[in-house]
């Protein structure tokens, strides 16, 4: 085996990342995250947004990755965590009708108190709906396979913006506010640091849930089901179960994120903001395939990755964004189809385990 | 006693008819093949018998139980398991993690879903890869196996999930003759020393004489013959329809 930088690399990770190391590498992230706030202060906002994307592409590898069921709705967890969310922030305390009519106007003030009862419980509707829709969609809907079933969510997404355009109570097409952060409480500073650490804790438990998820027998169906579905149901497993359970668990992660995210953007619409499966239903997808589908990992590296290169080339080259984002999809395709996880698997596969044994295993059973 | 029971099955897509009036008994403990030309509707019956497809007519009796009308996940819980022509393994997961994931827990509840797999369960599929050779190659990717490999890899997992009858499709297609040997062997002491009972679709008649004590001859839909290997190597239809005249 050559040595060159990229293996140093690679071996100074999984250094990094063994048993003895491994408190030391998770605290040094989280005191990162903890402090990045306070580092990159005017980045405050896009550092939420780029852990809210981490939290979705982790959540889409459940299906996409792990799974194998490529998924374009969970965008629609998203909206309806987000239009819950806001609607039950405000419902709470007023009229819901007469708030989205006014179109924003400041009529009705939160108080302090108010506004974090209403956020609280928003966001615990935002994560226990959107799991009881995806269980009954994927009860209808998770017996397609490959292409059909992503071609069936991808008419969620749609859908459900059409829909929401057309009730008034939440503002139909022209959209809704979210209720404004309480003016006696401080500036606009407190209002990004306080979602960036809900994001943050959000983010955390995600992570904390899934890779418990992952050690599970069920993650290893979930692994089962994507690798081959007729044989796991043959060997007697109710796959079904496991994959309502799994877009369950998905959906309620990303419905929380949308509420997070309908009182960070400050304004709800239903097509570019809430369903918006042009762009986040698309990013979620891109970000776990750059990084590598099916790993823990994978999603994180990804979104990362992909935030950082969007951001910097939106705010550079203006006007060239999608033409980026064109050529990254197909650079991503063609040179990584497997991701950076998936390239590094394959390029040293004996730093993830993989490796004949020449030892034979003191012999139990003899056969000659 | 009779541990699967096929009764006058029939099955047909549109208007080929696959099997016609079907009957096979498969007594407990017993070695049986299944032989017949390509197409003749072996494995049609395979998927009738494990609930792949529903069966136009007929019954089939899983130790004296209907199975006729339950899924593919229920029956493989009650014991009876197939294994495919064409191998089926999890190709990026490594063999130690196809077995783990083979294994049939006592109870299908939430629990079982989100616990994680017992410890001990990994020394058993250690132990089940040294009896199928592949104790080497454990942490390796299934999908990187030969196909010979991939075939005991599958074989293992049936092991792994302790069936009491096992239907086992073609387990020597497509497998160099020295480790044909070694799979008949395995079959044998499977069926010895596990007590499974197997039903073994095979066209290597040298392995049919050699594993089965019964052997049943499907040809276009219908069954053909059924007797000891013997009587079934001399019979005139089965040399017309199968072997071919000397």
């Amino acid at each position: 085996m050559k040595k060159d930088y990229l293996y140093l690399f690679v071996d100074f990770i999984s250094k990094l990342t063994s048993k003895e190391n491994k408190t030391y590498f998770f605290s040094g992230i989280i005191l990162f995250l903890l402090l990045a706030p306070f580092i990159f202060s005017a980045y405050k906002v896009q550092l939420s947004f780029m852990l809210i994307l981490i939290l979705l592409a982790m959540t889409w590898d459940v299906q996409g990755g792990q799974m194998g069921y490529n998924t374009f709705g969970n965008i629609l967890f998203f909206g309806v965590g987000m239009y819950l969310c806001a609607s039950i922030q405000i419902g709470m305390f007023f009229p819901l009708a007469e708030w989205t009519e006014s179109g924003g106007e400041k009529t009705f003030v939160h108080s302090t108190d108010q506004y974090f009862q209403g956020l609280f419980v928003g966001l615990i509707f935002a994560g226990l709906i959107p799991p009881i829709i995806a269980g009954l969609i994927g009860y209808g809907i998770l017996g397609l396979r490959g292409h059909y079933f992503a071609i069936c969510t991808l008419g969620l997404g749609i859908a459900a913006g059409e829909l929401a355009g057309g009730i008034e109570l939440i503002g139909a097409g022209q959209g809704m506010t979210t209720p404004p952060f309480p003016k006696g409480l401080g500036s606009l500073e407190l209002r990004s640091q306080v979602f960036y650490f809900l994001c943050l804790a959000l983010l955390v438990f995600t992570f904390i849930t899934l890779r418990w998820l992952y050690s599970t027998r069920f993650g290893l169906v979930l692994n089962a089901i994507r690798d081959n579905e007729d044989k796991a149901e043959a060997m007697g497993i109710y796959t079904m179960r496991y994959k309502i359970s799994g877009w369950m668990i998905s959906a309620f992660f990303v419905g929380i994120a949308g509420g997070l995210v309908g009182n960070i953007v400050g304004y709800i619409e239903p097509i570019e903001v809430a369903f918006d499966g042009r762009e986040m239903g698309v990013f979620m997808v891109l970000m776990t395939i750059l990084g590598g589908k099916g790993t823990l990992w994978g999603p994180i590296i990804g979104a990362t990755a992909f935030h950082i290169f969007k951001e910097s080339f939106w705010s550079m080259f203006l006007g060239w964004q999608y033409v980026a984002l064109g050529v990254l999809i197909i650079v991503i395709v063609i040179y990584f189809p497997e991701g950076i996880m998936g390239y590094l698997r394959e390029k040293y596969p004996e730093k993830f385990g993989e490796a004949v044994d020449e030892k034979d295993r003191k012999a139990q059973v003899t056969l000659n | 006693m009779s541990i699967l029971d096929v009764n006058n099955v029939s099955k047909s897509f549109g208007g080929v008819k696959a099997n016609v009036d079907i009957s096979i008994k498969v007594n407990e403990g017993e070695i049986v093949g299944l032989i017949g030309p390509n197409g003749s509707g072996k494995t049609t019956l395979f998927n009738s018998i494990v609930g792949t497809h529903p069966i136009d007519n007929g019954s089939i009796k899983f130790q004296g139980e209907e199975i006729s009308k339950l899924t593919v996940p229920t029956i493989a819980k009650l014991g009876l398991l197939r294994t495919f022509q064409q191998t089926r393994i999890y190709g990026k997961l490594n063999c130690v993690q196809n077995l783990l994931i083979s294994y049939k827990p006592e109870k299908e509840n939430i629990n079982t879903m989100f616990s994680k797999i017992p410890k001990n369960l990994n020394d058993k599929a250690e132990k089940i890869l040294e009896f199928v050779g592949l104790y080497q190659k454990r942490n390796l990717r299934a999908g990187d196996l030969s196909f010979g490999q991939q075939k005991l890899l599958e074989l293992a997992m049936a092991l792994m999930n302790e069936p009491k009858m096992l239907l086992l499709d073609e387990p020597t297609a497509g497998i160099n003759p020295t480790l044909i040997n070694g799979i008949i062997d395995r079959l044998i002491r499977i069926n010895k020393e596990f007590g499974i009972t197997l039903l073994v679709i095979e066209h290597n008649m040298k392995v049919v004489m050699q594993l089965a004590q019964k052997v049943f001859c499907i040809a276009h839909g219908q069954l053909l013959a059924e007797g000891n290997p013997d009587q079934i190597k001399n019979d005139k239809r089965v040399i017309d329809a199968y072997l071919g005249a000397q």
